[in-house]
């Protein structure tokens, strides 16, 4: 007898999940720690850590990462200031013009930045790097302004009040109370734009720039039809994200609402 | 930074006005607090005393007027240049930090003066900031002053409303405010932790006699607490007195109807020190000329139950509810209605005496017994008046005087006069001349009911249209404060002459 219960409305999530996260993830596993053959071994790994060259290309990828990074969070912060805490009247129209590229197609998006870019540099092989940046920034500059703006307008406007009421000015009550209630904005944000950004070859492909970063390694790999190289950097990449949102939200003193900071 | 020219007002404001666009919050507002009273402003929501209290905190600045701190203007300061110090009503207490951090923000900001002799002898003042050692100290008596002493290390969201409280109180008495203020800081807690506060914020104000000034909706809790109350309403002083002064001798129907409770009536003035109300004659101790209309203050508690025949005048009791320490007995006397709280029961349906003694009767002069406009006659022979337009009779101007089928007014000796723009006075009586309607296009003006005092057999409503003209009228229904209600007039209640 089958009885129709609550539970039963998750099967249709449960069958996706086992499909496409939980088997991949497995074969990506036991891509991982096989070779050519099907024997364990750890000489994926070992080869990771010993190749210069996956080396370079990670220190290159989080320095992209941590550039970008920077940028969105030192343009986005005052924007979602004023956006947030200011009486300023048509800021839901600024905070729409800051989201509508995220509404638009990424392909569509990078190519725009690729003409203006073209026509500003001439040639875009000049600046292969600073390109990269520029147009990493602006994909993902959104994902910075949303969460700062979504912590910052929660700050209880009593508390600016009680600052300046004990005595300190603006600028210490920025320091002191502002700043540290938007932390878990911040670390949303970072979170939101450092982790994409490492894997996110296709902005350096069609920017022209031919460095590879993490992404395109791991498809360089799959490419050339060697699983198991590929999968360990995914596994490694893995463990990073990982590692590093458990740091950040550390940081942002566990606090879950800086998960919910997001659109 | 103790003042060395200590004038005996600690603060004095001037005039103090306040707009948001159009609306004004707070207006003619004149007061002098004198150093270490503590001081309650009191009054309904949007009577403009929290903006009043962030005028003074500087979160707000005054329109018009200026504010002085011992001697000297701090209209313009901003918050953290001024020696003044909140409690917020709902605690605003920095989620981020510990408890003791958020007592020590105010402390490790501030500097002193520090006179000491360098090497060649010279005496030098250098403005220092506290040390470490000194902040914990002042912390710590903070704490112990408001009884939390050992919390320093706790996160604030491990404590409940009332400790929450204590922590603001400490955060901000331990920077040693000039003044303290106080927005309606135990609004958030139950009715028994508020009176425990009040004791103790009493007793906390004796101990460190700085100057408290209070904002509060709760009369029991500022006559409680206060040296003196400041009654507001509709953003101006009613009243300012010591609490007893503000029970006992309210100065108007509003500070009467707000402060305690109490049977408000219409009278008039019958003899020296005599006033007529409910048909008899009674003794009072106000003196006003004969004939003066009043309105007659009488509190509950004054009202004394007698057996029937044995009083002044025989009553018909109508309900009695028992309230705990005493019965709230109310009793018919013709059409009005007079409330007594008495410790004695008794039983509806029956006739009963009651007497008032002279001093539990309070008179307050009211010759308001008409509505007075300034209006203007429009090409209609209505009339445009206080945002509102009305028929009216136009010949009553001129003496018999009559309209032509044009609308021309003929006057009695044949004159033909157009009346469009003539300006008159307009005044309508306050009783059964305006009635109030809930279909705003019904009347002439529209506006909200921003005041109604019961007085025994009817209320007495004011209502306030969008330019802030205030219409007075009575009326037996209940309405509720606030109501959008339009005018009705009839046309022979409105009485016209030429300016």
């Amino acid at each position: 007898m089958f009885r129709f219960s609550r539970k039963h409305l998750c099967i249709p999530y449960a069958v996706f999940l086992i499909l496409f996260v939980i088997a991949p993830l497995l074969v990506v596993i036991y891509y991982a720690f096989t070779n050519g053959q099907g024997e364990f071994t750890l000489n994926n790994f070992a080869n990771f850590f010993t190749d210069s060259n996956t080396i370079g290309t990670l220190l290159y990828s989080m320095f992209i990462a941590l550039i970008t990074t920077a940028i969105c969070l030192f343009i986005a912060y005052p924007v979602a200031y004023i956006l947030a805490r200011s009486n300023f009247k048509k800021k839901s129209v600024l905070l729409i013009l800051f989201i509508v590229p995220m509404w638009i197609n990424f392909t569509l998006r990078i190519t725009a930045v690729k003409e203006i870019l073209t026509f500003l540099e001439g040639n875009l092989a000049y600046y292969p790097f600073l390109n990269t940046i520029i147009g990493m920034t602006y994909d993902f500059l959104p994902f910075m302004i949303l969460p700062l703006y979504t912590t910052l307008e929660k700050i209880d406007n009593k508390l600016i009040e009680a600052s300046y009421d004990l005595g300190a000015n603006p600028a210490t009550t920025f320091v002191k109370v502002t700043l540290p209630l938007s932390l878990p904005g911040i670390i949303s944000g970072v979170t939101m734009v450092f982790l994409p950004v490492m894997t996110n070859y296709v902005v350096l492909d069609m920017l022209y720039n031919s460095t590879y970063i993490m992404g395109s390694l791991i498809g360089s790999y799959f490419n050339a039809y060697d699983w198991n190289n590929g999968s360990i950097i995914s596994i490694i990449l893995l463990a990073i994200i990982f590692v590093v949102t458990i740091i950040t939200n550390r940081l942002g003193n566990g606090s879950e609402e800086s998960r919910g900071a997001v659109l | 930074m103790k003042n060395n020219k200590r004038t005996e007002n600690i603060i004095e404001l001037y005039n103090i006005k306040k707009m948001y666009g159009d609306v004004t919050a707070v207006e003619d507002f004149n007061l002098k607090v004198k150093r270490g009273d503590f001081i309650t402003f009191l009054g309904p929501s949007g009577c403009g005393k929290t903006t009043t209290l962030r005028m003074i905190a500087g979160f707000e600045l005054p329109t018009e007027g200026h504010i002085t701190l011992d001697g000297e203007d701090i209209s313009k300061l901003p918050p953290y240049e001024r020696p003044i110090n909140t409690v917020f009503q709902r605690y605003a207490l920095f989620p981020h930090l510990n408890i003791y951090d958020n007592i020590a923000f105010g402390l490790k900001l501030k500097t002193v003066d520090v006179t000491y002799q360098n090497d060649k002898g010279e005496t030098i003042t250098r403005k220092e900031k506290l040390s470490k050692k000194e902040i914990e100290e002042k912390v710590k008596r903070a704490l112990e002053i408001v009884d939390l002493e050992g919390f320093e290390k706790r996160s604030i969201d491990t404590l409940s409303g009332g400790q929450q409280q204590r922590i603001a109180i400490a955060r901000a008495i331990v920077n040693e405010p000039e003044i303290l203020l106080l927005d309606e800081p135990l609004g958030a807690l139950d009715l028994k932790m508020r009176k425990e506060m009040q004791i103790e914020l009493k007793s906390m104000h004796e101990k460190l006699g700085i100057t408290f000034i209070y904002v509060t909706h709760d009369q029991e809790e500022a006559l409680t607490m206060s040296d003196k109350i400041v009654v507001m309403s509709d953003g101006m002083i009613q009243q300012i007195g010591t609490p007893e002064e503000i029970y006992n001798e309210p100065e108007n129907a509003f500070v009467a109807d707000f402060i305690g409770e109490s049977n408000i009536l219409n009278g008039k003035v019958a003899g020296k020190k005599k006033v007529r109300f409910c048909n008899h004659i009674f003794d009072c101790v106000d003196d006003f000329p004969i004939g003066t209309r009043v309105d007659v203050v009488v509190r509950p508690e004054d009202v004394i139950m007698k057996p029937k025949g044995q009083g002044m005048l025989d009553v018909l009791v109508d309900s009695v509810v028992f309230k705990g320490i005493h019965y709230e007995i109310t009793v018919l006397s013709g059409d009005i209605e007079i409330v007594i709280q008495s410790i004695k029961n008794a039983v509806v349906g029956d006739t009963i005496g009651i007497e008032i003694e002279p001093d539990g009767i309070h008179l307050i002069e009211n010759n308001v017994t008409t509505n007075e406009f300034d209006g203007v006659i429009t090409k209609n022979n209505t009339v445009e008046f206080g945002d509102g337009e009305y028929e009216c009779d136009v010949t009553q101007l001129y003496h018999n005087s009559t309209l032509d089928e044009d609308g021309y007014l003929i006057k009695s000796d044949g004159e033909k006069i157009d009346l469009a723009g003539v300006e008159v006075s307009v005044s309508v009586p306050l009783f059964n001349a305006i009635e109030m309607s809930d279909d705003p296009d019904k009347g002439g003006a529209t506006g909200n009911i921003i005041s109604l005092i019961y007085k025994g057999d009817h209320y007495q409503y004011i209502v306030r249209t969008e330019n802030e003209f205030d219409y007075i009228l009575d009326d037996e229904d209940l309405w509720n404060e606030n109501d959008f209600v339009s005018l009705i007039i009839p046309k022979d209640k409105i009485k016209l002459t030429l300016k």
